[in-house]
């Protein structure tokens, strides 16, 4: 198993000085979107992305084309740049931010361009100062060689991007809790329908907003075709995805391949296999808000479509390896609270719901669980999520509240005996 | 309202960014934060001003968000994680070196102003788990012994520009991924360093 570098190959090329305008020039930076502006029509390049199937890469996977083709008309237009990156085992916006800033402007200016776009944001969470600051100078460079700001390129196209931080609130990752955060507000999700951001959006106007993977994968696309793209990968995962690898692994880090390989090759090969010789208790296929695979599962293919077939979902791309010594109960405990601080509070089965989970699984893990805990759990999460089936069925405005049922279902399902062995059976007087 | 003209200026450049007035809050709150180390009502009756909405208003907005601090923070806001990746990977043994040497509880700062430790959810280091950020700049591949030297270090250097390369180099380990380019930017309070803020410095 290789990698596949559409994404990453500039940073890899040059990589002491990516981060700069003129290096990235040299690697034919901007020459697309400068091309694109002069001499192609808004419509060729949706077309392109469309052609590309390119799915989205902030955990939906939704389709892009589509996406871009529901944004309704409106004189007022936005783009909005998911950079929150804040799933726990997630870190490939990261880099992507932080050594190819310009590739990510690139693709939004092309972005804007296709969808008659005249104001862009670029959300980044304020945990990500450095790679933040990497950004905001990209984009003065930008300014500078007239490639942002008014007649970009010398077309008659004008283009404003602002750099914006967030202030530690995972639920800004969901989009519609991030344009109220961009609106000044509590990063409260707002309702689908009516508030889908391709129609109202930010301020109420029509807004694309997309991953930060994404829209640095359009300049490729573009450049070399939809079809190119389409040809990468497998059906319903076109193209190369950067997936974080973390856990109980030899060689963490950000991969750049083609989907379709199995979790197993994915571990032996790029991640030159489990520390220490040990073998896959279970592991995370796409982040903390994904169901667990066991460590027998290991041959299922990295695709979206494969992985939903399976109960889980590929997500944002982070696969979190946990070996046999592993306490999966502790494990799951540190998925839970992560949900339960996370909740924004507005639905009472997510609010009230993860805080009763994590104060359960708490108690279990410290050997001071009852023997009705394990029912408790599951009522509890069939609370949340009635029926714990998969895709999870919702009793909340978001999917954040589902997300935190995840590892328990897990938990139940496949490493039940696990619990219950932390369960003291009598209580000594 | 009682913010110095200066600042005052910038937050004028900062409204000026943005399409509507009201979305300058947020980063109008990370600039308080820069003069306080806190969100201090005096701040919230200045900002509340200058945006046009009222103190009650804002007031929830800065206390949805975990990074505006409602009580004055140390000059070193140490953030260890907690979240999976470095859960597993023994985040708990680098937490309890952090509370030992600080002998503070979560959320906690000492007398000295000196120290915040806050255990925090996935800062995006997992691939160099067990991680932790000073000042939000990111120090991955810890172990209890660099740990505390990190915490020894920094008390007795007090740096005034807080580098993620330069804690990396001398107490760091294996990252999530090569870093690559050269950074000795850096920030200079318990807020992110950023360039629109100007709470961001080189290390000379």
């Amino acid at each position: 198993m290789k990698e596949t570098l559409l994404l990453t190959k500039h940073m890899r090329s040059n990589p002491e000085d990516s981060h700069l305008i003129e290096v990235y020039e040299k690697s034919n930076g901007y020459k697309t979107a400068k091309k694109v502006l002069l001499q192609e029509s808004p419509e060729k390049v949706l077309e392109e992305i469309k052609d590309s199937n390119i799915r989205g890469r902030g955990g939906a996977g939704f389709p892009t084309g589509i996406k871009w083709g529901f944004l309704a008309e409106d004189e007022e237009r936005y783009l909005v740049i998911n950079a929150d990156e804040s799933e726990p085992g997630t870190f490939k916006d990261r880099i992507l931010l932080e050594r190819d800033p310009h590739q990510l402007i690139e693709g939004i200016i092309i972005t804007c361009f296709a969808a008659n776009i005249k104001n862009a944001f670029i959300y980044i969470r304020g945990e990500y100062a450095k790679p933040a600051r990497r950004v905001q100078n990209a984009v003065e460079q930008a300014y500078q060689k007239g490639y942002l700001g008014k007649k970009i390129f010398g077309s008659d196209i004008d283009l404003d991007v602002v750099v914006h931080l967030g202030a530690g609130a995972y639920i800004c990752g969901e989009e519609t809790a991030l344009l109220n955060s961009l609106e000044g507000r509590r990063g409260e999700p707002r309702l689908k329908p009516p508030y889908f951001p391709a129609v109202k959006g930010l301020y109420m106007k029509p807004t694309l907003v997309n991953n930060v993977e994404t829209i640095s994968s359009v300049p490729w696309i573009v450049e070399n075709t939809g079809k190119e793209y389409n040809k990468l990968g497998v059906e319903g995962s076109t193209g190369t995805r950067i997936f974080s690898l973390s856990g109980h692994i030899n060689t963490p880090g950000n991969y750049e391949i083609e989907m379709g390989s199995s979790f197993g090759e994915f571990v032996e090969t790029l991640g030159n296999g489990v520390r220490n010789g040990k073998d896959v208790k279970a592991y995370i296929p796409g982040g903390a808000s994904a169901p667990w695979f066991r460590g027998d599962q290991l041959d299922i293919k990295m695709t979206i479509d494969d992985v939903a077939n399976n109960n889980s979902m590929l997500g944002s791309g982070a696969v979190v390896i946990m070996d046999e010594e592993t306490n999966l109960v502790s494990a799951a405990k540190s998925i839970v609270s992560f949900f339960a601080h996370e909740s924004c509070g507005q639905c009472t089965p997510c609010r009230e719901g993860t805080t009763w989970l994590e104060m359960i699984l708490e108690r279990v893990a410290s050997g001071r669980g009852r023997t009705s805990d394990i029912d408790l759990l599951l009522d509890v999460c069939d609370n949340i999520s009635p029926g714990l089936s998969w895709p999870p069925k919702m009793t909340t405005i978001c999917p954040l509240g589902p997300s935190a049922v995840s590892p328990i279902t897990s938990l139940m399902n496949d490493f039940r005996d696990e619990v219950e062995s932390l369960i003291p059976t009598k209580i000594l007087l | 309202m009682s913010w110095e003209d200066s600042l005052l200026k910038q937050a004028r450049e900062i409204i000026d960014m943005y399409p509507q007035k009201r979305s300058a809050v947020g980063p109008l709150l990370h600039l308080a934060q820069s003069k306080d180390g806190y969100i201090s009502d005096d701040s919230i009756s200045v900002i509340s001003k200058l945006v046009g909405i009222t103190e009650v208003q804002l007031k929830s907005v800065s206390t949805f968000y975990s990074m505006y601090k409602q009580e004055p923070t140390g000059k070193y806001l140490l953030s260890v994680c907690k979240s999976i990746s470095c859960e597993i990977n023994k985040s708990d043994e680098i937490i309890d070196v952090v509370k030992d040497f600080t002998g503070l509880n979560n959320n906690e700062t000492d007398k000295n102003g000196l120290f915040t430790f806050e255990a925090v959810e996935c800062i995006g280091a997992c691939g160099g788990a067990p991680a932790m950020q000073v000042n939000y700049e990111t120090v991955e591949g810890l172990s209890p012994n660099n740990t505390l030297k990190l915490c020894e270090w920094l008390k007795k250097e007090l740096p005034e520009v807080v580098v993620a390369e330069e804690m990396q180099e001398d107490f760091g380990g294996y990252k999530s991924f090569d870093w690559a380019i050269s950074d000795q930017s850096g920030t200079t309070g318990s807020v992110p360093g950023f360039q629109t803020l100007k709470t961001t410095k080189e290390r000379n």
